[in-house]
C-alpha cells in the first residue's frame, strides 16, 4: 500500500505540466486558487511532507477532480466500481463453476484421452487474446445470430436508479412494474462479457484443479481409503475434493488481479461502464488526476480480495491455521 | 476431521441452496414475461442517433442532430407541411388568414392544445395566444426578459431577416394572434412552418423567470409535442415519454429512447444485434439490405451539391469558360464515386421533389467536344490552369469533396484545364476565406430548411448574399433578383411557377454554379417498426410510428 501511494504521487512529477495541477485536477483554476491548493498539498515544504499531505487528502476521500469532467474522482470511481466488481465476479464465479470441476475431472483422467483433450483446450483458452475473442463473439452471437446484445449494461428501455450502483441488486430494488424484464435484460448483457473475462481464468482453473487433485489423489489417505476398498466415487466425493478445492482456493485471489486485467479490456469493448473503461478514456484524455485515482482504486481493491480470500483459505484449511501458530 | 465433515456439509448445503435460487429466478423470470404489463420493448422504440443536442429549443440552433432530437417530439408549430406534397397545413392554427396585400397575417388557434406535465412543471391552462406571442417575442425583441438566454442567437431566424420582416404581433383575443408585416413576403408562411418556428409556453417562461432560472427553458423543455422529456445524459441518452393529453390524439408508443452513439460502427453493430429499432445515416448499406428483418429507407433531400465560380475573377468571369467546364463534368461518374450511386444527378439547383422544379428545363449536358469549342472560343485554345477549392469534412450534400474535386480535375484534364486542388483549410478558415472570394471555384452545398424554393434561390445566387450571405460565386444579376423579388411578393402558386423557371433558365443560360448532385438521407429499421419518420427536409417525426 505504501509503495502504491509512493507510485502514485510521483506520477503526479513525472506526468507532464504542473505537479499541483496534475494532482489536484483544477484545470480552470485562477492563480489565487492554485496558490491555495499549493498550500493544501504542502508544495513548498519538503518532498516528505509534500508526500504526507497527499496521504491525509487521500485518507479523507479527496483523490482531486477529473481534468475531463471536472467531477470529483473518487465520486465517479464510486459511481463506476461497482459495475467493474460486478462483471469480475459473476465472470470468477464462471470461471470457477467451469474450470474447477473440469480440472478435476481430468486429473481422475490422468493420461488417459479426455485428459489430453481438456489440457490441449485449455492452453488454447489461455493463449486467444481477449480483445479478440470479444470483437469474434460479437460478430457471432450479436451480428450473425442476434441472440445476445453488444453493449452496455442494460437496455437503455429500463429506467433503474442509482442506488448501490450493482445493477442486479438495483433493479430488485426497484419498483418498476418492468422489474423482472430488466432483470431478463440485464442477465443477458452480462453473458457475453462475463464468458470472455472468465474463459483465461477458467483455463488456469483447470490446470490449478487439476495439479491440486493429483497431488491429493497421491496422499496416503487417499490410497487407505482406496486399501479400504472404498470405491473410486466415494474416495473423490468424500476425500478429494473438498481437500483439493482447499488448495484451488488460495490461488484464487492471485487470478483475481489477471481477471481485472481483463476485464478492464473487455469493458472496452462491450461499452461497459466501469472503472477499466473508464481509465482506458482517461488515458486517452491525458486526465492525469483520474489515472492516478482509479490506479489507487483498483490496486487497493484487489488488494483486499487478495486479503480476503487469504482469510478464507485460512478459515476452509485449518492446517494453515496450524502452521502459522507453529512457526 | 470434525471439522471436515462440517465443512463438507455447508458446501454441500450452500451448493444445493444456489441451485435453489438459481432455479428460482429463472422461473421467475420465465413466468413474468407473460405478465399483463406487457413487454416494455413492444411499447417502446430506441433510436440510435449520431451525436447529442445542443439544446433543447430548436429556435436557438440550426444543427441537424439537435432539430432531429427536438423539434418533431417536443414541439408544435402554427402551420405545418404536409408530408405528402409539401403544402402548408393546420397545427396549432386550424385555420389562417393573409390580406390581400400580404402585410396581415392572423392565426386562428386551436383550444385544446395542453402543455407537457413534467416533474419540473405542471401547466395550469392550455395554450394560447400568450403562448405565441411570447415564442416569438423571445426572438423579435432584444430587450425581451428571455432573448438573450442561451447566447441571444437565433440563426434560422436572422438568415431568413425575420426582425426586419415582421413590424410586430398582436394578440386579438385569446385565441386570434396577427402578424404585420413590413412588406409582402410569401416565404412567411414557410418559415413559420419550419422545424425552428417552435411554440413554448409562456407559463413555464414565467415560472423560471420567478425562480431565476432562465436559462432552464431550453435545457429542460416545454412543449406541446406528442412526446414530452424524461431523462437527459449528454453524450449517452435522451429518454422520451408519450405525452398522454397530446392533442392529436393518435396512439404512438410510449417510449421513445435516443441512443446516442456517435461512431458509424457502433451503429450498425446496435442495429444487426438488434439493440436500436432505428439506425440513423447507417454505413454498410449492402448488409442491411441483405438482412431479412432490416430495411433501408432513403429520402432525397432539399439539398444541392454544386461546384461554384467566382465570376468576378479570371477566367471565370467569362461566361464561355463557365459554359465549358459545365460541359466537361461527368456527373454520372460522380454520383457513382462519391455517393456510391445513392443521389439524384442535379440539372438545376431545386430538387426535383419541389414544386417549382421543372421538367422541360434544358439539362446541362456532358459533351467534352463541345466544351472545347467553347473553351477555343473564349480565347483558351491551349487550355488553362484553374484552382478547385474543396472542403475536408464530409457534408450531407457532399460525402466526400476532396474526392469530387480529383474526379473532376480528371474530367477537366481531357479539355486541357490543368486543376489545382486546395484543399487545406479547416471548415471555419475555409469558410472564412471563400467569403473574401480568394478562389476560383469551389465545391460547396446547401441545405434547406423548408421546403419554399426561395430558399435556394435567395441564399444561394441572390445579389444581397453576394454581398453579405452565402453566395460565394459573387455572381448578381439583376434580372434574376428581380424575378425573385416578385415571386415573393405574390401568392399565386403559378405565378411563381413562372417567375423560378426564367430564374433558372437565367442560371443554365449564364452558370454561376454546375449543380452535381441532391444526396439522400438514409435510415436503417427493423420492420417491426412502421411509419414514416424521415422527411426530404427538416427533422425526424415520430408522431404515427409503431411496432408490432
Amino acid at each position: 500500500m505504501l509503495l502504491l501511494t509512493i507510485l502514485s504521487f510521483s506520477l503526479s512529477f513525472l506526468f507532464p505540466g504542473n505537479p499541483i495541477i496534475n494532482i489536484s485536477g483544477q484545470v480552470n483554476a485562477t492563480t489565487e486558487q492554485l496558490t491555495l491548493i499549493a498550500e493544501q498539498y504542502q508544495q513548498n515544504d519538503n518532498i516528505f511532507s509534500q508526500y504526507l499531505a497527499y496521504l491525509s487528502h487521500i485518507f479523507s476521500g479527496d483523490l482531486g477532480l477529473s481534468m475531463a469532467s471536472q467531477l470529483p474522482v473518487s465520486s465517479e470511481i464510486v459511481n463506476l466500481l461497482p459495475a467493474s466488481v460486478e462483471l469480475s465476479l459473476v465472470a470468477l464465479l464462471l470461471a470457477m463453476i467451469t474450470g474447477i470441476p473440469i480440472g478435476f475431472i481430468a486429473a481422475i483422467r490422468h493420461r488417459k484421452v479426455s485428459d489430453n483433450i481438456i489440457l490441449t483446450v485449455a492452453m488454447l483458452g489461455y493463449s486467444i487474446p481477449v480483445f479478440w475473442l470479444g470483437l469474434l463473439a460479437i460478430l457471432i452471437f450479436s451480428i450473425q445470430l442476434g441472440w445476445l446484445p453488444s453493449a452496455g449494461q442494460i437496455s437503455l428501455l429500463y429506467e433503474i436508479n442509482h442506488v448501490t450502483g450493482f445493477q442486479f441488486i438495483d433493479i430488485l430494488l426497484s419498483d418498476s412494474q418492468y422489474k423482472w424484464q430488466a432483470f431478463q435484460n440485464a442477465s443477458t448483457h452480462i453473458i457475453m462479457p462475463a464468458c470472455v473475462i472468465a474463459l483465461a481464468p477458467a483455463t488456469l482453473f483447470i490446470r490449478l484443479a487439476r495439479s491440486a487433485m493429483l497431488e491429493v489423489l497421491e496422499t496416503s489417505y487417499i490410497r487407505a481409503a482406496r486399501a479400504k476398498g472404498l470405491t473410486l466415487q466415494k474416495i473423490i466425493y468424500r476425500h478429494a475434493i473438498r481437500n483439493a478445492l482447499v488448495k484451488v482456493i488460495r490461488d484464487v485471489g492471485l487470478q483475481f488481479a489477471n481477471l481485472v486485467t481483463i476485464a478492464m479490456v473487455t469493458e472496452v469493448i462491450f461499452s461497459w461502464p466501469g472503472i477499466g473503461r473508464w481509465l482506458i478514456e482517461s488515458i486517452f484524455h491525458r486526465d492525469y488526476t483520474a489515472i492516478q485515482g482509479g490506479l489507487l482504486a483498483l490496486s487497493s481493491f484487489i488488494f483486499l480480495i487478495h486479503i480476503l480470500t487469504d482469510f478464507i483459505y485460512a478459515a476452509l484449511n485449518p492446517l494453515a491455521r496450524e502452521r502459522k501458530h507453529g512457526t | 476431521m470434525p471439522v471436515m465433515r462440517i465443512n463438507v456439509l455447508m458446501w454441500q448445503g450452500s451448493l444445493k441452496q444456489s441451485t435453489f435460487i438459481l432455479t428460482a429466478l429463472l422461473t421467475f423470470v420465465g413466468c413474468d414475461t407473460n405478465g399483463d404489463t406487457g413487454l416494455l420493448t413492444q411499447k417502446s422504440i430506441i433510436y440510435c442517433s449520431e451525436g447529442s443536442p445542443e439544446s433543447f429549443n430548436p429556435q436557438t440552433v440550426t444543427s441537424g442532430v439537435t432539430i432531429d432530437a427536438t423539434s418533431n417530439q417536443l414541439y408544435n408549430r402554427l402551420i405545418s407541411f404536409q408530408s405528402e406534397d409539401n403544402d402548408i397545413a393546420p397545427s396549432i392554427a386550424k385555420s389562417w388568414h393573409v390580406t390581400r396585400d400580404g402585410k396581415k397575417l392572423t392565426f386562428y388557434l386551436r383550444k385544446d392544445v395542453s402543455f407537457h406535465s413534467t416533474k419540473y412543471f405542471t401547466p395550469t391552462r392550455k395554450l394560447n395566444a400568450d403562448d405565441v406571442l411570447f415564442s416569438f417575442n423571445r426572438i423579435l425583441d432584444p430587450n425581451h426578459e428571455f432573448h438573450s438566454v442561451s447566447g441571444g442567437k437565433y440563426p434560422f431566424f436572422q438568415s431568413v431577416k425575420f426582425s426586419t420582416l415582421v413590424e410586430h404581433l398582436e394578440k386579438i383575443n385569446d385565441y386570434t394572434i396577427r402578424f404585420t408585416l413590413k412588406h409582402s413576403d410569401s416565404s412567411i408562411l414557410a418559415n413559420l412552418a419550419a422545424d425552428f418556428s417552435v411554440i413554448l409556453s409562456a407559463e413555464y417562461a414565467e415560472q423560471l423567470s420567478k425562480l431565476g432560472m432562465h436559462q432552464q427553458i431550453d435545457i429542460l423543455p416545454i412543449g406541446t409535442g406528442p412526446f414530452k422529456l424524461k431523462e437527459y445524459r449528454a453524450g449517452s441518452f435522451i429518454r422520451y415519454i408519450a405525452h398522454q393529453d397530446y392533442w392529436q390524439k393518435n396512439k404512438t408508443i410510449e417510449q421513445l429512447v435516443f441512443d446516442i452513439t456517435p461512431s458509424n460502427t457502433g451503429r450498425l453493430t446496435k442495429l444487426l444485434a438488434g439493440e436500436c429499432d432505428i439506425t440513423a445515416y447507417p454505413i454498410a448499406h449492402q448488409k442491411i439490405v441483405e438482412r431479412p428483418d432490416l430495411t433501408l429507407d432513403a429520402v432525397t433531400s432539399f439539398n444541392i451539391g454544386y461546384l461554384g465560380f467566382n465570376t468576378t475573377k479570371p477566367p471565370f468571369n467569362n461566361k464561355l469558360v463557365r459554359q465549358a467546364v459545365a460541359l466537361a463534368i461527368n456527373k454520372k461518374s460522380i454520383i457513382d464515386t462519391i455517393y456510391f450511386g445513392k443521389a439524384d444527378i442535379a440539372d438545376t439547383i431545386i430538387p426535383k421533389a419541389s414544386w417549382a422544379y421543372n421538367e422541360s428545363e434544358q439539362k446541362q449536358l456532358y459533351s467534352v467536344s463541345k466544351a472545347k469549342e467553347l473553351l477555343a472560343l473564349a480565347g483558351y485554345p491551349e487550355g488553362l490552369t484553374i484552382n478547385i477549392w474543396a472542403m475536408q469534412e464530409p457534408r450531407a450534400y457532399n460525402p466526400d469533396a476532396l474526392t469530387m474535386a480529383k474526379l473532376i480535375q480528371a474530367d477537366l484534364a481531357e479539355i486541357n484545364i490543368n486543376v489545382e486542388i486546395i484543399s487545406s483549410f479547416e471548415w471555419s478558415a475555409f469558410l472564412k476565406r471563400l467569403a473574401l472570394g480568394e478562389h476560383q471555384s469551389v465545391l460547396l452545398g446547401w441545405s434547406a430548411d423548408h421546403p419554399d424554393p426561395d430558399n435556394f434561390f435567395t441564399p444561394l445566387l441572390s445579389c444581397a448574399s453576394a454581398e453579405a450571405g452565402s453566395n460565394r460565386t459573387f455572381w448578381c444579376n439583376q434580372n434574376f433578383d428581380d424575378l425573385l423579388q416578385s415571386a415573393l411578393q405574390t401568392t399565386n402558386i403559378n405565378l411563381r411557377k413562372q417567375y423560378y423557371e426564367k430564374a433558372l433558365a437565367i442560371i443554365a443560360d449564364d452558370v454561376p454554379v454546375v449543380p452535381i448532385a441532391h444526396s439522400k438521407r438514409f435510415q436503417a429499421r427493423s420492420k417491426k417498426v412502421t411509419g414514416k419518420i424521415l422527411n426530404s427536409f427538416g427533422g425526424i417525426n415520430f408522431v404515427g410510428v409503431s411496432k408490432n
